[in-house]
Protein backbone atom coordinates (compact mmCIF):
# COMPACT_ATOMS: atom_id res chain seq x y z
CA UNK A 1 0.00 0.00 0.00
CA UNK A 2 1.14 3.16 -1.02
CA UNK A 3 -1.48 6.24 0.19
CA UNK A 4 -4.16 5.36 2.04
CA UNK A 5 -6.74 8.36 3.02
CA UNK A 6 -8.78 7.70 6.54
CA UNK A 7 -11.97 9.93 7.52
CA UNK A 8 -10.04 12.94 5.84
CA UNK A 9 -12.61 16.15 6.82
CA UNK A 10 -11.75 19.48 5.45
CA UNK A 11 -14.93 22.55 6.25
CA UNK A 12 -14.25 26.17 5.02
CA UNK A 13 -15.87 28.04 7.64
CA UNK A 14 -18.87 26.69 7.71
CA UNK A 15 -19.05 24.73 4.95
CA UNK A 16 -18.16 20.75 4.57
CA UNK A 17 -15.76 20.71 1.51
CA UNK A 18 -14.16 17.09 2.95
CA UNK A 19 -16.64 15.04 4.51
CA UNK A 20 -14.87 12.03 5.59
CA UNK A 21 -13.14 10.67 2.64
CA UNK A 22 -11.23 7.04 2.68
CA UNK A 23 -9.08 5.79 0.43
CA UNK A 24 -6.04 3.17 -0.30
CA UNK A 25 -4.13 4.17 -3.41
CA UNK A 26 -1.87 1.12 -4.13
CA UNK A 27 2.01 1.31 -5.71
CA UNK A 28 1.75 2.44 -9.27
CA UNK A 29 -2.25 2.55 -9.51
CA UNK A 30 -3.93 5.33 -11.73
CA UNK A 31 -6.59 6.63 -9.93
CA UNK A 32 -9.19 8.98 -11.36
CA UNK A 33 -11.44 12.01 -9.64
CA UNK A 34 -14.59 12.84 -11.05
CA UNK A 35 -17.55 14.93 -10.04
CA UNK A 36 -19.23 17.97 -10.50
CA UNK A 37 -17.25 21.14 -10.06
CA UNK A 38 -17.11 21.91 -6.51
CA UNK A 39 -17.66 18.44 -5.29
CA UNK A 40 -13.81 19.01 -3.50
CA UNK A 41 -11.97 17.01 -5.86
CA UNK A 42 -8.88 20.29 -5.77
CA UNK A 43 -9.40 20.16 -2.15
CA UNK A 44 -8.55 16.73 -1.58
CA UNK A 45 -5.67 16.91 -3.90
CA UNK A 46 -4.34 20.05 -2.21
CA UNK A 47 -5.16 18.32 1.34
CA UNK A 48 -2.83 15.52 0.06
CA UNK A 49 0.06 17.70 -0.63
CA UNK A 50 -0.36 19.79 2.27
CA UNK A 51 -1.31 22.94 0.62
CA UNK A 52 -4.47 22.92 3.04
CA UNK A 53 -4.23 21.57 6.36
CA UNK A 54 -7.05 18.53 7.15
CA UNK A 55 -9.33 19.42 10.14
CA UNK A 56 -9.87 16.09 11.03
CA UNK A 57 -8.61 12.09 9.53
CA UNK A 58 -5.20 11.20 8.73
CA UNK A 59 -3.37 10.68 5.25
CA UNK A 60 -0.69 7.58 5.29
CA UNK A 61 2.31 7.94 3.21
CA UNK A 62 4.53 4.16 3.39
CA UNK A 63 3.16 4.06 6.86
CA UNK A 64 3.62 7.39 8.08
CA UNK A 65 0.82 9.98 9.11
CA UNK A 66 1.58 12.58 7.17
CA UNK A 67 -1.35 14.85 8.16
CA UNK A 68 -0.01 14.93 11.70
CA UNK A 69 -0.38 18.46 12.12
CA UNK A 70 3.10 19.27 13.77
CA UNK A 71 4.99 17.57 11.10
CA UNK A 72 7.43 20.17 9.33
CA UNK A 73 5.01 19.66 5.46
CA UNK A 74 8.44 20.60 3.30
CA UNK A 75 10.23 17.23 2.91
CA UNK A 76 6.67 15.37 2.65
CA UNK A 77 5.60 18.21 -0.11
CA UNK A 78 8.90 17.00 -2.10
CA UNK A 79 7.59 13.22 -2.23
CA UNK A 80 4.43 13.97 -3.62
CA UNK A 81 4.00 16.38 -6.59
CA UNK A 82 1.28 18.19 -7.80
CA UNK A 83 0.43 20.04 -11.51
CA UNK A 84 -2.46 22.80 -11.27
CA UNK A 85 -5.01 23.28 -13.89
CA UNK A 86 -3.57 26.63 -14.51
CA UNK A 87 0.20 25.71 -15.16
CA UNK A 88 1.67 28.03 -12.28
CA UNK A 89 5.13 28.04 -14.05
CA UNK A 90 7.06 31.09 -12.75
CA UNK A 91 6.70 33.55 -15.35
CA UNK A 92 10.35 35.28 -14.67
CA UNK A 93 12.19 32.42 -15.64
CA UNK A 94 13.09 30.03 -18.55
CA UNK A 95 11.26 26.60 -19.05
CA UNK A 96 14.38 24.54 -17.99
CA UNK A 97 15.10 27.17 -14.88
CA UNK A 98 11.74 26.79 -13.64
CA UNK A 99 12.52 23.17 -13.22
CA UNK A 100 15.85 23.22 -11.70
CA UNK A 101 14.76 25.84 -9.10
CA UNK A 102 13.38 23.14 -6.88
CA UNK A 103 16.22 20.30 -7.48
CA UNK A 104 19.10 23.28 -6.54
CA UNK A 105 17.76 24.83 -3.56
CA UNK A 106 15.98 21.47 -1.78
CA UNK A 107 18.38 18.90 -3.07
CA UNK A 108 21.43 21.52 -3.16
CA UNK A 109 22.54 20.21 -6.74
CA UNK A 110 24.40 22.14 -9.63
CA UNK A 111 23.00 22.69 -12.90
CA UNK A 112 25.53 20.84 -14.40
CA UNK A 113 25.00 17.66 -12.19
CA UNK A 114 21.06 18.41 -13.39
CA UNK A 115 21.58 19.25 -16.90
CA UNK A 116 21.79 15.27 -18.75
CA UNK A 117 18.43 14.34 -16.06
CA UNK A 118 16.59 17.60 -16.80
CA UNK A 119 17.51 17.20 -20.61
CA UNK A 120 16.12 13.67 -20.70
CA UNK A 121 13.00 14.61 -19.49
CA UNK A 122 12.38 17.62 -21.87
CA UNK A 123 13.27 15.65 -24.46
CA UNK A 124 11.24 12.60 -23.89
CA UNK A 125 8.10 14.89 -23.81
CA UNK A 126 8.76 16.78 -27.00
CA UNK A 127 10.35 19.80 -25.43
CA UNK A 128 14.04 19.85 -26.29
CA UNK A 129 13.99 22.69 -28.34
CA UNK A 130 12.06 24.61 -25.50
CA UNK A 131 14.62 24.43 -22.35
CA UNK A 132 15.33 28.25 -22.76
CA UNK A 133 11.51 29.58 -23.61
CA UNK A 134 10.25 31.53 -20.86
CA UNK A 135 6.91 30.56 -20.30
CA UNK A 136 4.70 33.11 -22.28
CA UNK A 137 6.68 32.09 -25.30
CA UNK A 138 4.91 28.19 -24.86
CA UNK A 139 1.66 27.14 -25.98
CA UNK A 140 -0.65 26.15 -23.25
CA UNK A 141 0.17 22.47 -23.81
CA UNK A 142 3.54 22.75 -24.03
CA UNK A 143 3.65 25.06 -20.70
CA UNK A 144 1.77 22.18 -18.82
CA UNK A 145 4.16 19.51 -20.21
CA UNK A 146 7.20 21.97 -18.43
CA UNK A 147 5.04 22.21 -15.33
CA UNK A 148 4.92 18.05 -14.96
CA UNK A 149 8.42 18.01 -15.62
CA UNK A 150 8.89 20.41 -13.01
CA UNK A 151 7.57 18.55 -10.23
CA UNK A 152 8.89 15.12 -11.70
CA UNK A 153 12.15 16.56 -11.41
CA UNK A 154 11.73 16.95 -7.68
CA UNK A 155 11.60 12.79 -8.20
CA UNK A 156 8.12 12.23 -6.45
CA UNK A 157 6.81 8.74 -5.50
CA UNK A 158 2.89 10.25 -5.67
CA UNK A 159 1.86 12.57 -8.43
CA UNK A 160 -1.15 14.30 -8.30
CA UNK A 161 -3.02 16.26 -11.31
CA UNK A 162 -5.77 18.97 -11.03
CA UNK A 163 -7.71 19.18 -14.15
CA UNK A 164 -4.62 19.95 -16.13
CA UNK A 165 -6.37 19.68 -19.41
CA UNK A 166 -9.15 21.83 -18.41
CA UNK A 167 -7.18 25.32 -19.43
CA UNK A 168 -6.39 24.23 -22.82
CA UNK A 169 -7.40 24.54 -26.50
CA UNK A 170 -8.49 21.04 -27.35
CA UNK A 171 -6.44 20.13 -29.88
CA UNK A 172 -3.55 20.56 -27.04
CA UNK A 173 -5.41 18.28 -24.61
CA UNK A 174 -4.12 14.71 -26.40
CA UNK A 175 -0.34 15.79 -26.18
CA UNK A 176 -0.57 16.34 -22.31
CA UNK A 177 -2.64 13.33 -21.60
CA UNK A 178 0.04 11.02 -23.44
CA UNK A 179 1.93 12.49 -21.09
CA UNK A 180 -0.03 10.99 -18.25
CA UNK A 181 -0.07 7.59 -20.21
CA UNK A 182 3.79 7.12 -20.38
CA UNK A 183 4.20 7.66 -16.94
CA UNK A 184 1.86 5.22 -16.02
CA UNK A 185 3.92 3.10 -18.16
CA UNK A 186 7.13 4.12 -15.95
CA UNK A 187 4.83 2.72 -12.98
CA UNK A 188 4.06 5.98 -11.63
CA UNK A 189 1.35 6.45 -8.94
CA UNK A 190 -0.90 9.03 -9.64
CA UNK A 191 -4.11 10.55 -8.70
CA UNK A 192 -6.40 12.81 -11.21
CA UNK A 193 -8.99 14.85 -10.98
CA UNK A 194 -10.54 15.16 -14.51
CA UNK A 195 -13.20 15.52 -17.02
CA UNK A 196 -11.58 13.86 -19.66
CA UNK A 197 -13.56 10.96 -19.06
CA UNK A 198 -12.89 8.66 -22.58
CA UNK A 199 -9.06 9.02 -20.89
CA UNK A 200 -10.06 7.59 -17.21
CA UNK A 201 -12.09 5.05 -18.78
CA UNK A 202 -9.03 4.08 -21.17
CA UNK A 203 -6.51 4.39 -18.85
CA UNK A 204 -7.45 4.59 -15.01
CA UNK A 205 -7.00 1.51 -12.69
CA UNK A 206 -10.01 3.03 -10.59
CA UNK A 207 -12.36 5.76 -10.38
CA UNK A 208 -14.02 7.71 -7.38
CA UNK A 209 -16.94 9.29 -8.04
CA UNK A 210 -17.21 12.42 -5.48
CA UNK A 211 -20.58 14.46 -4.70
CA UNK A 212 -20.58 16.91 -1.94
CA UNK A 213 -17.75 15.83 -0.11
CA UNK A 214 -17.70 11.95 -0.13
CA UNK A 215 -16.93 9.11 -2.26
CA UNK A 216 -20.15 8.00 -3.54
CA UNK A 217 -19.04 5.57 -5.80
CA UNK A 218 -15.65 3.69 -7.00
CA UNK A 219 -14.40 0.84 -8.99
CA UNK A 220 -13.12 0.01 -12.32
CA UNK A 221 -13.69 2.46 -14.84
CA UNK A 222 -15.90 0.11 -16.72
CA UNK A 223 -18.36 -0.84 -14.41
CA UNK A 224 -18.91 2.80 -12.86
CA UNK A 225 -18.98 4.44 -16.70
CA UNK A 226 -21.00 1.28 -17.92
CA UNK A 227 -23.08 -0.30 -14.92
CA UNK A 228 -22.99 2.52 -12.14
CA UNK A 229 -24.68 1.74 -8.68
CA UNK A 230 -25.70 5.41 -7.67
CA UNK A 231 -28.23 7.23 -9.28
CA UNK A 232 -26.20 10.26 -8.51
CA UNK A 233 -23.21 8.90 -10.32
CA UNK A 234 -25.93 8.10 -13.43
CA UNK A 235 -27.14 12.04 -13.12
CA UNK A 236 -23.30 13.31 -13.36
CA UNK A 237 -22.74 11.17 -15.95
CA UNK A 238 -25.62 11.82 -18.09
CA UNK A 239 -24.83 15.06 -17.63
CA UNK A 240 -21.01 15.44 -18.85
CA UNK A 241 -21.56 12.08 -21.40
CA UNK A 242 -24.55 14.11 -23.43
CA UNK A 243 -23.70 17.70 -23.50
CA UNK A 244 -26.25 20.38 -24.54
CA UNK B 1 -3.83 59.33 -57.70
CA UNK B 2 -0.88 61.00 -55.61
CA UNK B 3 -1.39 58.89 -52.80
CA UNK B 4 -0.94 56.02 -55.36
CA UNK B 5 1.97 56.67 -56.44
CA UNK B 6 3.43 57.09 -52.70
CA UNK B 7 2.30 53.27 -51.87
CA UNK B 8 0.31 54.11 -49.56
CA UNK B 9 -3.71 52.45 -48.83
CA UNK B 10 -6.16 54.93 -49.06
CA UNK B 11 -6.65 54.28 -44.79
CA UNK B 12 -2.98 55.13 -44.85
CA UNK B 13 -3.75 58.25 -46.97
CA UNK B 14 -5.69 59.29 -44.70
CA UNK B 15 -4.36 58.76 -40.73
CA UNK B 16 -1.33 61.09 -42.83
CA UNK B 17 -3.50 63.56 -43.35
CA UNK B 18 -5.15 63.95 -40.23
CA UNK B 19 -1.61 63.38 -38.29
CA UNK B 20 -0.50 66.56 -40.68
CA UNK B 21 -3.44 68.68 -40.13
CA UNK B 22 -3.43 67.88 -36.16
CA UNK B 23 0.40 68.85 -36.03
CA UNK B 24 -0.06 71.97 -37.55
CA UNK B 25 -2.52 73.19 -35.27
CA UNK B 26 -0.77 71.88 -32.43
CA UNK B 27 2.23 73.60 -33.31
CA UNK B 28 0.16 76.95 -34.64
CA UNK B 29 -1.40 77.34 -31.02
CA UNK B 30 1.55 76.67 -29.60
CA UNK B 31 3.09 79.41 -31.11
CA UNK B 32 0.64 82.04 -30.35
CA UNK B 33 0.44 80.78 -26.75
CA UNK B 34 4.48 81.40 -26.63
CA UNK B 35 4.32 84.80 -28.28
CA UNK B 36 1.22 85.58 -26.47
CA UNK B 37 3.37 85.55 -23.30
CA UNK B 38 6.53 87.28 -25.05
CA UNK B 39 4.73 90.02 -25.81
CA UNK B 40 2.11 90.89 -23.23
CA UNK B 41 4.20 89.70 -19.99
CA UNK B 42 6.47 92.19 -20.45
CA UNK B 43 3.80 94.90 -20.69
CA UNK B 44 3.14 94.26 -17.29
CA UNK B 45 3.91 97.35 -15.16
CA UNK B 46 6.11 94.83 -12.58
CA UNK B 47 7.76 93.28 -15.37
CA UNK B 48 11.04 95.16 -14.97
CA UNK B 49 11.52 94.73 -11.63
CA UNK B 50 10.73 90.81 -11.66
CA UNK B 51 13.59 90.30 -14.66
CA UNK B 52 16.04 91.94 -12.56
CA UNK B 53 15.76 89.88 -9.62
CA UNK B 54 14.82 86.58 -11.13
CA UNK B 55 16.12 86.12 -14.44
CA UNK B 56 19.48 88.41 -14.72
CA UNK B 57 21.36 86.93 -16.95
CA UNK B 58 24.70 88.36 -15.19
CA UNK B 59 23.65 86.79 -12.03
CA UNK B 60 23.04 83.60 -13.84
CA UNK B 61 26.35 83.29 -15.39
CA UNK B 62 28.11 84.19 -12.28
CA UNK B 63 26.28 81.47 -9.81
CA UNK B 64 25.87 79.06 -12.40
CA UNK B 65 29.12 77.35 -11.99
CA UNK B 66 29.05 77.26 -8.09
CA UNK B 67 25.31 76.12 -7.81
CA UNK B 68 26.07 73.50 -10.14
CA UNK B 69 28.82 72.67 -8.00
CA UNK B 70 26.88 72.61 -4.56
CA UNK B 71 24.19 70.20 -6.52
CA UNK B 72 27.19 67.60 -7.00
CA UNK B 73 26.70 67.23 -2.85
CA UNK B 74 22.65 66.65 -3.68
CA UNK B 75 23.89 64.04 -5.90
CA UNK B 76 26.37 62.44 -3.89
CA UNK B 77 23.45 62.58 -0.65
CA UNK B 78 20.81 60.85 -2.83
CA UNK B 79 23.36 58.17 -4.45
CA UNK B 80 24.31 56.96 -0.96
CA UNK B 81 21.17 56.84 0.81
CA UNK B 82 19.05 55.61 -2.24
CA UNK B 83 20.77 51.58 -2.04
CA UNK B 84 19.93 52.32 2.35
CA UNK B 85 16.28 52.74 1.60
CA UNK B 86 15.94 50.34 -1.32
CA UNK B 87 17.45 47.74 1.40
CA UNK B 88 15.82 48.97 4.33
CA UNK B 89 12.58 49.51 2.61
CA UNK B 90 12.58 45.70 1.33
CA UNK B 91 13.44 44.77 5.44
CA UNK B 92 10.34 46.06 6.81
CA UNK B 93 8.37 44.86 3.38
CA UNK B 94 9.53 41.62 4.59
CA UNK B 95 8.56 41.95 8.50
CA UNK B 96 5.50 43.09 7.25
CA UNK B 97 4.79 39.55 5.73
CA UNK B 98 6.23 37.45 8.09
CA UNK B 99 3.97 34.64 9.31
CA UNK B 100 5.80 32.76 11.64
CA UNK B 101 3.79 33.68 15.14
CA UNK B 102 7.00 34.07 17.07
CA UNK B 103 8.01 36.51 14.37
CA UNK B 104 5.14 38.23 15.50
CA UNK B 105 7.19 41.70 17.09
CA UNK B 106 8.97 42.16 13.64
CA UNK B 107 6.03 42.41 11.74
CA UNK B 108 4.55 44.64 14.68
CA UNK B 109 7.50 47.07 14.18
CA UNK B 110 7.08 46.85 10.51
CA UNK B 111 3.85 47.97 10.65
CA UNK B 112 4.04 50.51 13.79
CA UNK B 113 7.73 52.26 11.85
CA UNK B 114 5.43 52.54 8.55
CA UNK B 115 2.36 53.96 9.92
CA UNK B 116 4.95 56.69 11.87
CA UNK B 117 7.28 57.13 9.13
CA UNK B 118 4.64 57.96 6.66
CA UNK B 119 2.80 60.11 9.59
CA UNK B 120 5.39 62.65 9.63
CA UNK B 121 6.67 65.08 7.18
CA UNK B 122 10.07 64.75 5.99
CA UNK B 123 10.87 68.42 7.03
CA UNK B 124 10.19 67.55 10.61
CA UNK B 125 11.91 64.45 10.69
CA UNK B 126 15.09 65.73 9.03
CA UNK B 127 14.75 68.35 12.01
CA UNK B 128 14.06 66.15 14.77
CA UNK B 129 17.17 63.63 14.01
CA UNK B 130 19.29 66.07 12.44
CA UNK B 131 19.33 68.58 15.25
CA UNK B 132 18.24 66.20 18.31
CA UNK B 133 21.20 63.44 17.91
CA UNK B 134 24.33 65.52 17.40
CA UNK B 135 22.50 67.72 20.40
CA UNK B 136 23.13 64.61 22.19
CA UNK B 137 27.12 65.70 22.06
CA UNK B 138 28.31 63.04 20.12
CA UNK B 139 31.60 63.05 19.30
CA UNK B 140 33.06 63.91 15.73
CA UNK B 141 32.56 62.48 13.22
CA UNK B 142 29.03 61.08 14.78
CA UNK B 143 27.92 64.60 15.16
CA UNK B 144 27.81 65.24 11.27
CA UNK B 145 24.63 66.91 10.01
CA UNK B 146 25.38 64.55 7.10
CA UNK B 147 25.36 61.32 8.78
CA UNK B 148 22.09 62.54 10.62
CA UNK B 149 20.40 64.11 7.42
CA UNK B 150 20.99 60.79 5.70
CA UNK B 151 19.46 58.85 8.22
CA UNK B 152 16.31 60.90 8.51
CA UNK B 153 15.88 60.67 4.55
CA UNK B 154 16.46 56.46 5.00
CA UNK B 155 14.09 56.18 7.54
CA UNK B 156 10.73 58.75 6.13
CA UNK B 157 11.78 56.95 2.53
CA UNK B 158 12.12 53.74 3.36
CA UNK B 159 8.56 53.37 4.70
CA UNK B 160 7.28 54.79 1.15
CA UNK B 161 9.37 52.47 -0.18
CA UNK B 162 8.27 49.04 1.98
CA UNK B 163 4.63 50.19 1.46
CA UNK B 164 5.29 49.72 -2.33
CA UNK B 165 7.45 46.73 -2.22
CA UNK B 166 4.51 44.90 0.22
CA UNK B 167 1.60 46.29 -2.46
CA UNK B 168 4.02 43.86 -5.46
CA UNK B 169 4.30 41.34 -3.10
CA UNK B 170 0.79 41.19 -2.33
CA UNK B 171 0.41 41.69 -6.18
CA UNK B 172 1.63 38.25 -6.90
CA UNK B 173 -0.88 35.55 -7.22
CA UNK B 174 -0.98 32.80 -4.04
CA UNK B 175 -0.81 30.38 -6.65
CA UNK B 176 2.91 31.72 -7.67
CA UNK B 177 3.71 30.56 -3.93
CA UNK B 178 1.80 27.39 -3.83
CA UNK B 179 3.67 26.11 -6.63
CA UNK B 180 6.68 27.28 -4.96
CA UNK B 181 5.59 25.37 -1.52
CA UNK B 182 4.14 22.33 -3.82
CA UNK B 183 7.72 21.62 -5.36
CA UNK B 184 9.05 21.33 -1.69
CA UNK B 185 10.89 24.84 -0.69
CA UNK B 186 11.32 26.72 1.69
CA UNK B 187 8.67 29.64 2.33
CA UNK B 188 11.86 31.73 2.73
CA UNK B 189 13.04 30.45 -1.02
CA UNK B 190 9.62 30.73 -2.15
CA UNK B 191 9.46 34.14 -1.69
CA UNK B 192 13.30 34.89 -2.67
CA UNK B 193 13.26 33.19 -6.05
CA UNK B 194 9.56 32.77 -6.52
CA UNK B 195 7.66 35.73 -5.46
CA UNK B 196 10.11 38.72 -5.05
CA UNK B 197 11.62 39.00 -8.60
CA UNK B 198 7.62 39.48 -9.63
CA UNK B 199 6.79 41.87 -7.36
CA UNK B 200 9.72 44.00 -7.70
CA UNK B 201 9.69 43.82 -11.48
CA UNK B 202 5.97 45.30 -11.04
CA UNK B 203 6.64 48.25 -8.83
CA UNK B 204 10.14 49.50 -10.45
CA UNK B 205 8.23 52.47 -12.02
CA UNK B 206 6.47 53.10 -8.75
CA UNK B 207 9.60 53.38 -6.74
CA UNK B 208 11.35 55.41 -9.70
CA UNK B 209 9.29 58.29 -8.64
CA UNK B 210 10.05 57.44 -5.01
CA UNK B 211 13.89 58.09 -6.56
CA UNK B 212 12.69 61.28 -7.92
CA UNK B 213 10.65 62.89 -4.96
CA UNK B 214 14.19 61.85 -2.86
CA UNK B 215 16.38 63.82 -5.27
CA UNK B 216 14.42 66.88 -4.62
CA UNK B 217 14.03 65.85 -1.05
CA UNK B 218 17.71 66.01 -0.72
CA UNK B 219 17.48 70.13 -0.15
CA UNK B 220 15.78 69.70 3.04
CA UNK B 221 19.21 68.67 4.88
CA UNK B 222 20.03 72.43 4.17
CA UNK B 223 17.46 73.22 7.11
CA UNK B 224 20.72 71.51 9.02
CA UNK B 225 23.79 72.82 8.08
CA UNK B 226 25.34 70.80 4.49
CA UNK B 227 25.98 73.69 2.04
CA UNK B 228 23.87 71.97 -0.80
CA UNK B 229 22.25 73.73 -3.71
CA UNK B 230 19.73 75.04 -2.13
CA UNK B 231 21.66 76.47 0.76
CA UNK B 232 23.87 77.60 -1.98
CA UNK B 233 21.11 79.76 -3.88
CA UNK B 234 20.30 80.91 -0.60
CA UNK B 235 23.81 82.58 0.39
CA UNK B 236 23.82 83.86 -3.21
CA UNK B 237 20.35 85.53 -2.49
CA UNK B 238 21.27 87.12 0.39
CA UNK B 239 25.49 88.37 -1.03
CA UNK B 240 23.72 89.48 -4.36
CA UNK B 241 20.17 90.60 -3.16
CA UNK B 242 18.84 88.84 -5.68
CA UNK B 243 16.58 85.84 -6.70
CA UNK B 244 18.33 84.33 -9.62
CA UNK B 245 20.37 81.75 -7.96
CA UNK B 246 16.74 80.08 -6.88
CA UNK B 247 15.95 80.12 -10.52
CA UNK B 248 18.96 78.43 -11.56
CA UNK B 249 18.95 76.06 -9.06
CA UNK B 250 15.57 75.52 -10.10
CA UNK B 251 16.67 74.24 -13.42
CA UNK B 252 19.09 72.45 -12.44
CA UNK B 253 16.69 69.81 -10.74
CA UNK B 254 14.63 70.16 -13.95
CA UNK B 255 17.53 69.07 -16.16
CA UNK B 256 17.74 65.55 -13.81
CA UNK B 257 14.46 65.53 -12.94
CA UNK B 258 12.03 65.73 -15.82
CA UNK B 259 14.20 63.18 -17.98
CA UNK B 260 13.72 60.75 -14.81
CA UNK B 261 10.09 61.06 -14.49
CA UNK B 262 9.20 61.02 -18.55
CA UNK B 263 11.12 57.49 -18.15
CA UNK B 264 9.03 56.41 -15.01
CA UNK B 265 6.03 57.49 -16.82
CA UNK B 266 6.75 55.72 -20.33
CA UNK B 267 7.69 52.33 -17.86
CA UNK B 268 4.16 52.66 -15.85
CA UNK B 269 2.78 53.25 -19.24
CA UNK B 270 4.38 49.63 -20.90
CA UNK B 271 3.36 48.21 -17.84
CA UNK B 272 0.02 48.97 -18.40
CA UNK B 273 -0.09 48.06 -21.93
CA UNK B 274 1.78 44.91 -20.79
CA UNK B 275 -1.22 43.72 -17.98
CA UNK B 276 -4.32 44.85 -20.83
N1 LIG C 1 -10.00 28.51 -0.14
C1 LIG C 1 -11.33 28.28 -0.08
N2 LIG C 1 -12.11 29.01 0.74
C2 LIG C 1 -13.43 28.78 0.81
N3 LIG C 1 -14.08 27.86 0.10
C3 LIG C 1 -13.37 27.10 -0.74
C4 LIG C 1 -11.96 27.27 -0.88
N4 LIG C 1 -11.51 26.40 -1.79
C5 LIG C 1 -12.59 25.69 -2.21
N5 LIG C 1 -13.70 26.12 -1.58
C6 LIG C 1 -15.04 25.56 -1.75
O1 LIG C 1 -14.96 24.18 -1.58
C7 LIG C 1 -15.82 23.51 -2.48
C8 LIG C 1 -15.05 22.49 -3.26
O2 LIG C 1 -14.15 23.14 -4.13
P1 LIG C 1 -13.10 22.36 -5.02
O3 LIG C 1 -12.30 21.47 -4.16
O4 LIG C 1 -12.37 23.39 -5.81
O5 LIG C 1 -14.04 21.51 -5.97
P2 LIG C 1 -13.74 20.89 -7.40
O6 LIG C 1 -12.27 20.91 -7.62
O7 LIG C 1 -14.31 19.50 -7.33
O8 LIG C 1 -14.47 21.73 -8.39
C9 LIG C 1 -16.46 24.55 -3.35
O9 LIG C 1 -17.75 24.80 -2.85
C10 LIG C 1 -15.58 25.76 -3.15
O10 LIG C 1 -16.35 26.92 -3.26
MG1 LIG D 1 -11.17 21.90 -9.09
Amino acid sequence: MKLRLDNVQKSFGATRVLDGISLDVAKGEMVCLIGASGSGKSTLLRCINLLEPLDDGAIWLDGEDIAEPALDPQPIRQRIGIVFQSFNLFPHMTAVENVMLAPRRVRKETREALRPEVTALFDRFGLADRMGHYPDQLSGGQQQRVAIIRALAMRPEIMLFDEITSALDPELVGEVLQVLKALKEDGMTMILATHEMAFARDVADRVCVLDHGRIIEEGPPAQVFTAPREARTRAFLSRVLQPV
Amino acid sequence: MSDARAGLTRRQAHERDLRRRSLLIAGGSTLAVILAIVFLVPLAPGWERVQQSFFNAEVFARTFPKLLNAFLLDVAIFAWSAPLIAALGLAVALARDVRNPVLYPLRLFGTVYTDIFRGVPVVLVVYLIGFGIPGLGLPRPWNSPYIWGTVALVLTYSAYVAEIFRSGIESVHQSQRNAALSLGLSGGDSMRYVVLPQAIRRVIPAQMNMLIALQKDVALLSFIGPVEIFRQAGVFKSLLANFTPYVVAACIFLVITVPATRLADHLIARQNRARS
